[in-house]
């Protein structure tokens, strides 16, 4: 749409000043690995940004022990306000670092800057100060006075809220009085690094956070370290089996945060406008790497056609580009990887009978790229109905009655997140009520609260991750274990 | 004058309301701690334990979508009823475990005073593990604990009705479903909870109990694609590990084992451990 071509307006890279090459973040220190190192690329031109290590096991062994000496002689020893104020301080130097994270995060990650600057570096640095002010109130967490840390935590984060996802899991780490050794994804590493340098500002002990940078095998020896006694993991369900099974057996606690095929029930009263807007902010924020991303709409029927061709409309207004591009809508996908899934599926979506309409919208030569894209007349046997896409890929279903819609909703192994636009209260609440989901947004969609619990029924994990009962994934009762065999 | 001839009872399984006998026909005899024959029991097949996790996942809509206030005086029924069978109740104790009349008297006792103490928590947990949370937006948000759906449960061994009154109630109070695998040795007061339990009102099918082997049953129930939870409190003699493992593939909720006296001691934590907890966001507007 020529009306809406803008000039250019990319934020500057300026800001940043990168190193060349990262080892891993261990004892408050970068080091070398002793394992092998790889490029993390930038997925909008595919240039090399830098050089990180791969950390091998030994590079987790050491890890692990600078956590499990930083918590011994440290950490488990510091009063809670003391702790609180290390997160304070976190929190701070988050903001003040706000636009350079911003652009490290869009240049490695691929989302859009307006994204990366309004929406995940402010949430890091909310979830920062919300869990801050925990530290010394475990009393109040809900197990009673004087609850107990659980001591290391590995954690395993993906790339698709690089650092937020870091946040989510080391806030309430920290606050609860636990050390961590986290691994960020293989092909987002660098806003994690620069977290390092943040945590070196903030003088941070030694060791209470270690950040090991690798792929696969990293994480698996990090699930696998006899030493860990916590383990966080957002990703795939299917590596989330994995580590279930991995620890079966241990005492090692887990939290698992896994995949998504959430619902957006469109109901034929809803304030439709805002519905449009709801359904493309649900399933093309961040290009659909997301896994609360709503990417099954439940149309009513009588508002199909009415609802489609809106959405249309609006998808063809959204400008797909340069990340760093304050006026890009969507970003690159993250590799050729998740690309090549994107396609695999869309294509198959198209085999399967479904119809496929996609943005006009010019692809850039380089990087990697899909363009925003509807699949109408899709039946709910279709993979594009069942297996999550992870891309900007919105598959459109129908329903007659709110009955048909929940059942439809809830027919998934995945119980994440569920969206409802109605005008009508009662029915919004009855139909929250029967949805299998662990967040249900009403009128709304993809908010998130570091004071909101956050998390997935069924086969999209357990435990939650925000607010207290966040805090309560990193916490023991002092009484619990009463009984308890081994 | 001749001794009059006693009636004895024959114990079956209690799945989706009835009682019927193992598909299987098998039954196993269960002793008193003197070695005398006390009764045959059902030695439920891996096709009773499925039939048991279909009538339960049949029974969760009503059994959730019952009152809080509701399933709080079901269950306080089930200790009325059971006090009222207080002697039956210590008398089965007394043949299966050898204790004496003044220690069955204690556990019958404990099991109900367990019922009434889960009884009053069924509305009031969520206003104590939910949460209003104040959100840096206009929205109202909220989060509830739900029941997590079909919960698998291996109670207790050592006990005839402490252990498995202590898997069952909590699972009970948020309004799951519960497939529950009796103590092996001690099976018999299990099937008296269950006719306990369906005459105080508990919709048929949330309370299934199956006896027999729980290594022969616990499998199929771990690995069970629509089982949401299991709790290993009594499979502290299992291999349990391979249970945790067979569980992991279906993501399901494990609690782990627990042994001696305080095995799954009554705890709010037994309570929310078999709930989700669902967060709801909406807008506030004046327009």
């Amino acid at each position: 749409m020529a009306f809406l071509e803008y000039a250019p307006a990319p934020e500057s890279r300026a800001i940043l000043s990168l190193r060349d090459e990262y080892g891993i973040f261990v004892d408050g220190e970068f080091r070398p690995a002793a394992g092998a190192s790889f490029d993390t690329i930038s997925p909008a031109d595919e240039t090399r940004i830098a050089t990180v290590a791969a950390a091998s096991d030994d590079d987790v062994d050491a890890a692990v022990a600078a956590a499990r000496r930083a918590y011994t002689k440290v950490w488990s020893r510091m009063s809670g306000r003391d702790r609180g104020k290390y997160l304070f301080r976190i929190a701070r130097l988050v903001q003040e670092r706000a636009r350079e994270l911003a652009v490290a995060e869009s240049l490695d990650n691929g989302k859009p800057i307006k994204e990366s600057r309004d929406v995940d570096v402010p949430l890091v640095a909310a979830w920062f100060f919300y869990y801050a002010g925990w530290a010394d109130k475990l009393d109040y967490a809900g197990l009673g006075a004087d609850p107990r840390a659980l001591g290391v935590a590995g954690q395993i984060i993906p790339w698709n809220f690089p650092l937020l996802m870091l946040a989510w899991k080391i806030a309430p780490a920290l606050a609860a009085g636990n050390t961590v050794v986290l691994k960020p994804a293989e092909t987002t590493p660098l806003s994690a690094l620069l977290f390092a340098e943040i945590l070196q500002q903030a003088d941070l002990p030694p060791g209470v956070v270690n950040i090991v940078t690798g792929a696969g095998a990293t994480g698996a020896a990090l699930v696998r370290h006899p030493d860990v006694d916590k383990i966080a993991f957002t990703g795939s369900t299917a590596v989330g089996r994995e580590i279930a099974r991995a620890v079966a057996g241990t005492d090692t606690r887990l939290t698992l945060e896994l995949g998504g095929k959430a619902a957006n029930i469109v109901f034929d009263d809803a304030p439709i406008d805002q519905a449009v807007e709801g359904i493309v902010n649900g399933i093309f924020f961040n290009q659909g790497h997301v896994c609360c991303a709503g990417s099954r709409l439940l149309v009513q029927e009588s508002i199909h056609d009415e609802v489609v061709d809106r959405l249309k409309q609006r998808l063809s207004t959204l400008r797909l580009g340069d990340p760093l591009d304050k006026n890009t809508d969507i970003g690159a996908i993250n590799s050729r990887a998740q690309l090549e899934r994107i396609r695999e599926l869309s294509r198959i979506g198209e085999e399967e009978g479904a119809v496929r309409w996609s943005a006009e919208c010019a692809i850039p030569d380089t990087g990697f790229w899909f363009a925003p894209t509807i699949f109408t007349d899709v039946q709910t046997s279709h993979r594009i109905a069942r297996d999550e896409i992870f891309g900007p890929v919105l598959s459109v279903l129908t329903f007659r009655t709110p009955a048909e819609a929940i059942a439809k909703a809830n027919n998934t192994p995945y119980g994440l997140s569920a969206g409802i636009w109605s005008e009508k209260g009662s029915r919004i609440l009855a139909v929250a009520d029967k949805l299998r989901a662990g967040v249900v947004w009403a009128n709304t969609f993809n908010r998130f609260d570091p004071a909101s619990p956050f998390g997935g029924y069924k086969e999209s994990g357990f435990g939650r991750e925000g607010g207290r009962h966040g805090l309560l994934a990193y916490l023991k009762s002092p009484v619990s274990g009463r009984g308890v065999a081994k | 004058m001749s001794k009059r001839l006693t009636v004895p009872k024959t114990y079956k399984l209690f799945v989706g309301g009835a009682f019927p006998r193992s598909e299987s026909g098998r039954v196993y005899e269960v002793r008193g701690s003197d070695g005398a024959f006390l009764a045959n029991a059902a030695r439920a097949s891996r096709k009773d334990a499925r039939d048991a996790v279909v009538k339960a996942r049949a029974a969760v809509a009503g059994w959730a979508g019952a009152t809080a206030y509701n399933r709080g005086q079901v269950l306080y029924r089930i200790a009325e009823v059971l006090e009222g069978r207080r002697a039956q109740f210590v008398a089965e104790v007394v043949a299966q475990e050898g204790v004496s009349a003044a220690a069955a008297g204690t556990q019958v006792d404990e099991a109900v005073d367990t019922w009434v103490w889960y009884a009053g928590w069924c509305d009031k947990f969520a206003q104590v593990t939910g949460n209003a949370n104040p959100v840096a937006g206009p929205y109202f948000d909220i989060s509830v604990p739900e029941p997590i759906g079909v919960v698998a449960a291996i109670a207790p061994q050592d006990s005839a009705l402490r252990g498995i009154t202590r898997v069952l109630a909590p699972a009970l109070v948020a309004g799951n479903a519960v497939v529950v695998i009796a103590s092996e040795a001690h099976p018999l007061s299990a099937i008296s909870l269950a006719e306990v339990i369906a005459t105080s009102d508990v919709p048929g099918g949330a309370v299934n109990v199956l006896t027999g082997s729980p290594a022969e049953l616990a499998p199929w129930l771990a690995s069970h694609e629509d089982v949401n939870a299991l709790d290993l409190a009594g499979a502290g003699d299992l291999d349990w590990v391979e249970l945790q493992i067979a569980a992991s593939q279906t993501l399901k909720r494990v609690l782990p084992p627990e042994v001696g006296a305080d095995a799954a001691e009554p705890s709010l934590q037994r309570i929310s451990a078999f709930t989700e907890l669902k967060t709801v966001w909406h807008p506030k507007s004046l327009v």
